[in-house]
């Protein structure tokens, strides 16, 4: 810790306290039984560089009846006191983990977190304490539906049903093979008489199998974010984690029933089989049932704003749960749910909310994950462990071999229907990519306690910690060495979306005149039934007619406006900001903008002011339009904002042209199109298209562009620019939003 | 999937299979689409395209049907429009849409792109000028919107303006003040759609029969 400076020395003091803390508390468990008790014996097993008990003192006098000013209730808060301290230890590691930048460029955060649980675990261990573990219950209930609605809510949907084929063939018949190939292969290796281990048959063989032989959703995505692969991968490898679920749970259920009764008859079999598709089908089922119900109830939350993010993390906790209730697919379910729901709520829900959701799910997800690794460290040190050479290792080398093999067999099968062909590079990722996490562990533990159980809980936690520390390490410099195509910058060009579509129409109509019912055939039915009757039933109000196009426009200009607010501060020219952060867009522009003197620039603002004022004053109820509107908002960022929209039609009118022709002159005024996106604005009443009111805010703009050297007669369509961009903040901006967005085009809008 | 066939090709298809690449037996379900369409006649007009029900829905059918008589898409050299087209013309129409192989030089690969990017260029560019101007690319926003409830055509000029801005700032870049675009030319749209992978996602599935040819 000798190259730390400062910052992190005290942060990883103030860690060590904390952690000690947690080893106390732990300790007092078994020590304490009542309040009014003295603390004495953690504080002096922890160091003394803290004082964790400030209460004692006057505890310690038991005979006269003195009222106690202070007094000690450990008992009380004693549940919450420790999962508070839990988590606050995983997120400090987490903290910890980015200020070492050395140590976050090799090392993923997975293996780190696991390395911290088994240091915490030791700790515990070595204060002869039980330490928690990762209980099933704790982990498939709490832990993990964070993670997997995260996943889920912001799957990119376009790059999933391209290749839904690929993914399920990896997803079912890729598990399926692994899991019958380890069993089958375990039981061979179990017969050898050096194992000491013929006691195990071949249906908990096949029963190990099965929990080993499923990629894990949490470790694939905490590696993989890290190394930014390219899209087609990162959902091939992903999206097979999430669907083998259902595959997982059959197969799970199946083998553990067997290998209680102890025979399989090809009756039980065929049912295996059945079972299999209720329970994938059957979760996606209750997913889209719950999908439904959030996005027809996200219809009504105008005037209720603040819930709104909790009625979609309620409906899809729901979904999770009552899948879990029939033994469904839980995993499938909540995507299901989160991706039937998304484009409705999306469009219904107010910015504030939807940034809310954002931000909560990748909080709570990024929290489960930590705690999981954590966890998944201290039960290695903890739980009773069987360990059998042979049996792990071959465990080991039958997973990546049959990992490779399934890989590499599929991809031959599958190349013949793909267009775009998974080279060797792609199959090598996605065959190093299929890590083993905490489901397989959960899974293993949930196994009826006995010999057997512990030594494949140890097999399962080594191949875990294999996959995870050796494989995720190696990963990213695997990547930088084969040269694997990594994830394109988001551009969100709005040319791309254009073309986009118009080769979706493009396809879909050559694919009729071909007579050929093919993929976009059916893609454009399904948008055009979603159009016409799905959409007007989930939908508020006019919105559901907005096609995708315009709501890509008006995100990508609010984010560019966001992001024109936030880094330009009130003196500084929007243009040498927006040059930062866009240079390819507006690098032109740069020297066209004049300097606006800064009593000009007060003056404007004193007027817009004084028409937010009077604004607000007019506008009583709270409704999605007036969001903007709050009068205790920041109301710095309305006019900014504005004036970024004027300089953005001035740069506009420089590069556009309509020779000759110039319907729009300034004083024409459009009627306002899209109803509701009715900004009311600050000099605006309710009235469509009220020419004289408008014209309060008129003069401002105006003189701005007068006082450009470059004339108002080059700009044959600021006044429109201006009308239509003004509709964009509609949806509000309080809050900049963060800039990556990774929202995929729903080709579910259209 | 090679050329075993039931029946020995026509000597045509020969040709035709050099010309655009596709197989007999796709050559052949073609043909017989070709037919169905054009009510056993030789050659296709405009108003049997009309008579697809399918495609009475989409939006841009009127230029999807404008590409099959534009003679810019029939040869490198082709200009203007024809009234009727032949199988033939049908068939090299198609041939923009086939994915490409796997076994393809990385000049080729270009070569399919450009060919492809080339093919939609045509569509925006109405007036066969050879720029596609403010005007035509409003025009395209304009249809794609039009399917979608009240034509807002506000909202499909800033959408088009903007897109023009992007494209002028992508190929030009550094402007001077009292420059201004003219429209986006063959060039400028190669680059505009460098990152958009357009071999793959120009492809019709059905069309992805591997394609080993052989002439008697």
């Amino acid at each position: 810790m000798a190259v730390l400076g400062p910052g992190p020395a005290r942060f990883w003091s103030g860690f060590t306290m904390v952690l000690l803390l947690l080893t106390g508390s732990s300790r007092t468990r078994d020590v304490l039984t009542g309040h009014n008790d003295t603390w004495r014996e953690p504080s002096t097993a922890t160091q003394e560089d803290h004082d964790p008990d400030p209460h004692n003192g006057t505890n310690s006098a038991n005979h006269r009846k003195a009222f106690p000013v202070l007094a000690f209730n450990y008992g009380h808060v004693r549940k919450p006191f420790e999962i508070s301290l839990w988590i606050l230890l995983a997120l400090l590691m987490k903290l910890g983990f980015h200020i070492i930048p050395r140590v976050s460029n090799i090392v993923p955060e997975s293996c780190v977190l696991i390395f911290v649980g088994l240091l915490v675990g030791g700790v515990i261990k070595a204060m002869k304490e039980k330490a928690p573990v990762l209980d099933s219950k704790l982990f498939f209930l709490y832990l993990l539906p964070p993670i997997i609605l995260d996943a889920g809510y912001f799957l990119p949907i376009r790059a999933f049903t391209e290749n839904m084929g690929t993914i399920l063939v990896f997803a079912v018949v890729g598990t399926l093979w692994n899991a019958f190939f380890i069993g089958g292969m375990m039981f061979a290796v179990c017969q050898i008489e050096a194992a000491q281990v013929s006691h195990v048959d071949l249906l908990s063989c096949l029963l190990f199998g099965s929990i080993i032989s499923a990629v894990d959703p949490v470790a694939v995505l905490a590696v993989f974010e890290e190394i930014h692969i390219n899209e087609l991968l990162h959902i091939l490898v992903f999206g097979e984690s999430l669907l083998n679920d259902a595959v997982t749970v059959v197969l799970y259920h199946l083998f553990e029933e067997f290998s209680h009764a102890g025979t399989v008859t090809a009756g039980d079999a065929f049912l295996g089989v059945v079972s299999f598709f209720v329970v994938s089908l059957g979760g996606i089922l209750a997913g889209i049932i719950y999908g439904v119900l959030g996005a027809f109830t996200s219809r009504f939350t105008s005037h209720s704003r603040v819930i709104e993010p909790l009625f979609v993390f309620l409906y899809s906790y729901m979904a999770y749960l009552s899948a879990e209730v029939f033994h469904l697919s839980g995993i499938m379910s909540l995507i299901a749910c989160g991706v039937i729901m998304r484009p409705y709520v999306e469009a219904n829900i107010s910015h504030k909310s939807y940034t809310t959701i954002k931000y909560f799910l990748k909080m709570w997800s990024s929290v489960s994950e930590t705690l999981i690794f954590i966890f998944l460290g201290v039960s290695t040190v903890e739980g009773p462990h069987n360990w059998n050479w042979i049996f792990v290792i071959f465990t080991l080398i039958l997973c990546l071999l049959s990992r490779v093999l399934g890989v590499v067999g599929l991809t031959f099968i599958i190349n013949k229907f793909r267009i775009v062909k998974l080279t060797k590079k792609d199959q090598f990722i996605v065959a190093y990519g299929g890590l083993r996490g905490a489901i397989a562990f959960s899974l293993g533990f949930l196994l009826t306690d006995n010999e057997m159980k512990h030594m494949f809980l140890t097999a399962i936690i080594t191949v875990i910690f294999f996959t995870v520390f050796v494989q995720g390490m190696t990963i990213r410099p695997l990547v930088e060495l084969l040269a694997v195509k990594r994830k394109k910058e988001s551009k969100g060009s709005i040319n791309e979306e254009i073309h986009t579509q118009f080769l979706d129409h493009l396809l879909t109509g050559i694919e009729d005149i071909c007579g050929h019912y093919g993929h976009h055939h059916w893609k454009d039915k399904l948008n055009r039934f979603n159009k016409t009757y799905v959409k007007k039933w989930l939908i508020a109000g006019e919105r559901y007619n907005e096609p995708q196009l315009i709501s890509f426009y008006n995100k990508l200009e609010m984010k560019q406006a966001l992001m024109l607010m936030e880094s330009g501060s009130a003196a500084k020219l929007p243009a040498v900001s927006a040059q930062k952060i866009q240079p390819q867009r507006e690098a032109a522009p740069q020297r066209t903008i004049p300097r606006i003197p800064k009593t000009r620039e007060a003056e404007i603002r004193k007027i817009l002011r004084a028409n937010l004022q009077k604004a607000g004053q007019k506008l009583r109820s709270y409704s999605r339009h007036d969001l903007f509107m709050d009068p205790f908002e920041d109301d710095v960022t309305e006019f900014r904002f504005r004036r970024q929209r004027v300089e953005m039609e001035r740069r506009m009118s420089h590069y556009l042209t309509v020779p000759a022709k110039r319907q729009e002159t300034p004083s024409v005024r459009k009627v306002w199109f899209e109803p509701e996106h009715k900004v009311y604005t600050y000099d605006d009443s309710e009235s469509p298209g009220g020419g004289a009111v408008q014209l309060k805010p008129r003069p401002s703009d105006t003189s701005l562009l007068d006082e450009s050297p470059k004339s108002t007669d080059r700009s044959p369509t600021p006044q429109s620019e201006d009308q239509s961009e003004r509709q964009k903040p509609s949806r509000c901006l309080s809050d900049p939003g963060p800039n990556e967005d990774e929202e995929g085009s729903s080709f579910f809008l259209s | 999937m090679g050329t075993l066939q039931s029946s020995p090709a026509p000597a045509e298809y020969c040709d035709l299979s050099e010309k655009t690449g596709f197989s007999f037996e796709q050559i052949a379900v073609l043909h017989k689409r070709f037919k169905q369409l054009s009510h056993d006649e030789d050659v296709l007009r405009r108003d049997h395209f009309s008579e697809i029900p399918d495609l009475a829905s989409n939006p841009i059918r009127a230029e999807i049907t404008e590409a099959f008589f534009d003679q810019r898409n029939f040869s490198k050299n082709g200009k203007g429009k024809v009234e009727e087209i032949g199988f033939e013309e049908f068939l090299v129409v198609m041939s923009h849409f086939r994915p490409p192989s796997q076994h393809m030089t990385n000049e080729q690969r270009e070569n399919v792109r450009k060919e492809k990017l080339r093919f939609l260029f045509n569509m925006h560019d109405t007036d066969n000028d050879g720029t596609i101007t403010l005007e035509e690319y409003r025009h395209v926003v304009e249809e794609l919107l039009s399917r979608s409830g009240a034509l807002e055509i506000e909202t499909a000029k800033s959408i088009a303006d903007a897109a023009m801005l992007e494209v002028a700032s992508i190929s030009v870049g550094h402007m001077e003040p009292d420059e201004f675009y003219e429209g986006i030319t063959f060039d400028h749209f190669l680059k505009l759609l460098a990152g958009f992978e357009i071999d793959s996602k120009m492809s019709i599935r059905f069309l992805n029969m591997d394609t080993i040819t052989l002439c008697k």
